[in-house]
């Protein structure tokens, strides 16, 4: 069906610029997020982030005014600095510049260069995150690659010390607080030192505190981001960034390549089996190492779950949504155990989702697929009606569509806001796509049962 | 334990009742760096129009705006649910060059034909204040072909503060109760509800009671929200404000316009809700049936909650709370209820207070109370940990301030679904606040209830 091309946004399936930058510049050591412009942005933004991580998320603001709009924001940013600085005394202040700033045109740069890039030790980075031209992906990665650019100067390349230990930079992207974790203690078995940028793992999921923390504990460690340009290697996940990449865009990798040409693997998002064979052979690449026993036993146990289960998925239908390189790899983990993802959707624009599911779906299953940019969810609601589809997967933002029609909503990806435990998913690795594999399948299980007459009790 | 320290420019906000000579000082915008607990103007404007359900809420702007307000609030509707779908003109780069008129009107015609609201609400947010569209004139021209209100709301979130957000919703709402089309004729004994929002179905509990006075309820701004009924406002008597903060405006305009008084009440905790049941009541004298009925009503609820809130009491007695809400209004009714709980207010701030409302609260609190306006989070948790509260009173972005630092916490914000007004509304709150105090996993947090965790593991 050809659904009505609208003007307006209905329900949208994407979020702004400024959170993805927000939440990286969570996912580093002693660093506080400032955004440059309104209030409400950075206090929606917390309460988003809040109601998904259940953890205090802070955000400061500059706070624009009527005469801050009209005149600029140089002094506002200024004061805003000093007081973040006063209170937080961080490491790193990573100032994100909101839609207003950037339609007022502050030179933010030029602020910041005149400040010396830093205040009292307090590094200052920015990103340029204007939310009329990208969705909170682009902020991501724009705060990773303006984070990795500013620490890692031409002129400061590390000396180079020969190691029995390799050294790999990882830029996971969008990922759980488990998914993080999930890589710390693949890299901890291959005993390889693993730079993870960012990692919110910890500090978006702490203990309660016994003492007072004004800036949580954990995430990328500064020190180590400086060191980046003289790792082993990087790998960087995400098959819409790479196609970026390719252009020297969006990417951190990139461009450690480019300055310090240290080696760099752009791999999609583990997820499945196939997508985490291809993970650990790029690691094997690059590090010599192959994959440990532990890995290898999780390995032949997914394979055994998917042949227990290989009846409950096949040829069922699903409606898989959210961020680009999360669609693909979610697509390509569904086709991989034989479930049609008839319907791929994402908030994105990037133009490249189609071409990238070609290249990871096996051709007989990507006939079946509609692929969509730029969705929102009414629009996706009507679509989906018409494919007959078993269950939704995707974040939480899905559920009014999957209640709708009467469907399964599996819970995947951020924001998960009416669920706990969000950012305890874990998607990836072998691991990951067990958790996802056992979901899916008893959630399929589960609507057999209650739809059934009778009911039944033995599988 | 690492002391916070509080902004210098901040110092005159933050009062200690007993301690501090100095009048606190309030209603500025927020200090730029400190990560305020408020919104922007779009926010208010926003929450107050929200339970309009058969209305069409468009978001002028950017999609962050949009993206972040979709279905976040807990205002339930009996019929359509227009509201709860996120409307965004979503702007593109080329719309920040170009201006986004054409794209707004050409969404609004679509929109319109699509889901055939009573009326249209566009609220213009910043990036519109700042490519200067002119949506008045998009609104008119629409609205003269499509045969509905379409009304502008200027809620730009650089443009002021909370108080201009709900200033633009009561100019927005007086408006659309002007271009009513209906005769003027006025209902006897009937009354408009204002600044209620039906959180959890509130609404519906407060008009019940008004039902059961003998009361007719003509319209409520804007809980349960239909169009015809707020264009039909102007026949009511008497218009009852509650969240004084959002409405107050609007009622001093009708007042002024069509000379309908207006009282001001709290339908939060027994004594409050009483009295605003009382106060209608003796508006009506001339009808003494109403305060018969009224009577009656008020000892039926409260013996129906009293047994409840009487065993409750006992475990709450002496427990210190922390509250932290938007309106001020809202801290006077909580501060008498937790009194009746028998517990004691050890810190009180609001997002919006007035000089006024300040006064009242100092009033209103004991020695040593910390008052607090527009704080932050690390002022908030300094001060929670300073006076060892048991319990936190807040907002989404509070909640896990409290749970951090291992104390109960209670939602009293529009993102609730528990309904907490009037005396079952009281039961709950009651039942909540007890619910989160008393649960036994304190004693497993790090900090506050070690004792019965080996002295190795407690570490945090
Ligand atoms: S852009 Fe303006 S109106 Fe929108 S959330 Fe930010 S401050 Fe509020
Ligand atoms: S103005 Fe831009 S940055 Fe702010 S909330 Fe809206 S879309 Fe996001």
């Amino acid at each position: 069906m050809k659904t009505k091309a609208y003007t307006a946004t209905r329900n949208a399936c994407k979020m702004c610029t400024p959170l993805g930058a927000a939440l990286v510049f969570h996912g580093i050591e002693g660093t506080i997020p400032l955004l440059h412009g309104s209030q409400g942005c950075s206090t929606y933004m917390r309460r988003y982030m809040i109601s998904h991580f259940k953890e205090p998320v802070d955000i400061a603001s500059s706070n624009f005014s009527e005469e801050t709009a009209i005149f600029g924001g140089g002094a506002n940013l200024k004061q805003a600095i000093e007081n973040v600085s006063r209170q937080y005394a961080p490491e790193m202040i990573g100032i994100a510049t909101t839609c207003l700033s950037e339609t007022i045109g502050d030179d933010v740069p030029m602020i910041l260069e005149k400040m010396g890039n830093q205040i009292n030790q307090t590094a200052l980075v920015h990103v340029s995150t204007p939310s009329f031209s990208g969705t909170h992906v682009d902020g991501f990665h724009g705060a990773v690659r303006a984070v990795v650019g500013q620490c890692n100067p031409l002129s400061n390349r590390t000396k180079y010390t020969p190691k029995t230990k390799k050294r790999i930079n990882l830029f996971p992207g969008m990922l759980s607080n488990e998914d993080l974790r999930h890589l710390k203690e693949i890299f901890t078995d291959l005993n390889i030192d693993l730079i993870l940028l960012p990692d919110y793992s910890e500090r978006l999921e702490g203990p309660s505190w016994v003492e007072y923390q004004a800036i949580q504990k954990g995430g990328t460690p500064i020190r180590d981001i400086r060191k980046m340009n003289a790792s082993t290697g990087s790998m960087e996940f995400g098959t819409i960034l790479a196609r970026f990449a390719g252009k020297g865009e969006k990417s951190a990798a990139a461009l450690l390549k480019k300055r310090f040409d240290v080696p760099w693997e752009s791999l999609g998002i583990p997820i499945g089996v196939k997508a985490t064979d291809i993970f650990f052979s790029v690691m094997e690449r690059l590090t010599l190492k192959s994959m440990p026993e532990k890995y290898k036993k999780q390995r032949g146990r997914l394979i055994d779950a998917y042949v227990d289960g290989n009846k409950y998925v096949s040829k069922k239908r699903a409606i898989v949504y959210g961020e680009e390189d999360f669609v693909a790899a979610m697509a390509g983990f569904l086709a991989e155990i034989g479930i049609i993802p008839v319907l791929c959707a994402s908030g994105g624009n990037s133009g490249l989702l189609k071409q990238a599911l070609s290249e990871l779906i096996p051709q007989n299953i990507f006939k079946q697929v509609e692929v969509h940019n730029g969705m929102d969810f009414t629009r996706m609601e009507q679509q989906a009606r018409e494919l007959s589809p078993d269950f939704v997967i995707g974040n939480s933002k899905g559920y009014t569509m999957a209640r709708h029609l009467n469907i399964p909503l599996v819970r995947v990806g951020f924001p998960i806001h009416d669920r706990l435990g969000g950012s305890r998913i874990l998607h990836i690795g072998y691991q990951g796509t067990q958790h996802l594999f056992d979901t899916i399948v008893n959630t399929l299980l589960q609507t057999r049962q209650d739809t059934s007459k009778i009911g039944y009790a033995y599988m | 334990m690492k002391t916070i320290s509080v902004l210098e420019d901040r110092k005159k906000q933050i009062y200690q009742k007993g301690q501090d000579g100095f009048d606190i000082s309030c209603e500025q915008k927020s200090l730029a760096g400190s990560v305020s607990q408020r919104a922007c103007v779009f926010c208010g404007s926003r929450v107050v129009l929200y339970p309009i359900a058969d209305a069409l809420h468009l978001i002028h702007g950017p999609i962050g705006c949009a993206s972040y307000t979709w279905d976040i609030r807990g205002a339930l509707s009996s019929g359509p649910e227009l509201h709860r779908m996120s409307f965004s003109t979503d702007l593109s780069e080329t719309d920040i060059i170009f201006g986004g008129e054409k794209k707004l009107e050409q969404a609004l015609f679509e929109l319109i034909d699509a889901y055939e609201p009573r009326a249209a609400f566009v609220y213009c947010t910043c990036i519109v204040g700042i490519i200067g569209d002119d949506v008045d004139a998009v609104c008119r021209k629409v609205a003269a072909r499509v045969g509905i209100p379409v009304l502008p709301v200027h809620s730009e979130g650089f443009k002021g503060t909370k108080k201009d957000s709900y200033k633009a919703a009561c100019d927005a709402l007086f408006t659309l109760i002007d271009q009513s089309k209906e005769p003027p004729k006025k209902i006897p004994l009937g009354i408009n509800i204002l600044g209620e929002f039906n959180i959890g179905g509130e609404t519906w509990i407060i008009k019940d009671y008004y039902r059961r006075m003998g009361i007719e309820t003509v319209a409520v701004m804007t809980g349960d929200g239909r169009v015809k009924d707020i264009q039909s406002a102007q026949r009511a008597c008497l218009n009852v404000v509650q969240c004084s903060g959002s409405l107050t405006h609007l009622a001093k305009e009708m007042e002024e316009v069509y000379g309908i008084p207006y009282i001001r009440v709290s339908y939060f905790g027994i004594e409050d809700t009483a009295s605003a049941l009382y106060d209608v009541a003796s508006f009506f004298a001339g009808s003494p049936a109403i305060m018969e009925k009224t009577t009656r009503l008020v000892q039926e609820e409260v013996c129906a909650i009293i047994p409840d809130l009487e065993e409750i009491k006992q475990d709450l007695a002496g427990k210190r709370a922390a509250i932290y809400v938007g309106g001020a209004f809202k801290a006077f009714s909580l501060i008498k209820a937790l009194k009746y709980l028998g517990m004691e207010v050890v810190l009180v701030g609001s997002q919006t207070g007035n000089k006024e409302d300040y006064a009242l609260l100092k009033k209103m609190c004991r020695p040593g109370t910390i008052i607090l306006d527009d704080a932050n989070p690390l002022e908030l948790a300094k001060y929670i940990m300073e006076k060892d509260a048991h319990l936190f009173i807040g907002g989404v972005k509070e909640k896990p301030i409290a749970y951090k630092l291992g104390i109960g916490f209670c939602d009293h914000n529009h993102e609730r679904k528990i309904p907490l007004a009037g005396f079952a509304g009281m039961r709950n709150f009651a039942r909540e606040i007890h619910e989160t105090i008393t649960s036994p996993i304190w004693e497993l947090v790090p900090g506050k209830g070690q004792k019965n965790i080996p002295e190795s593991l407690n570490k945090g």
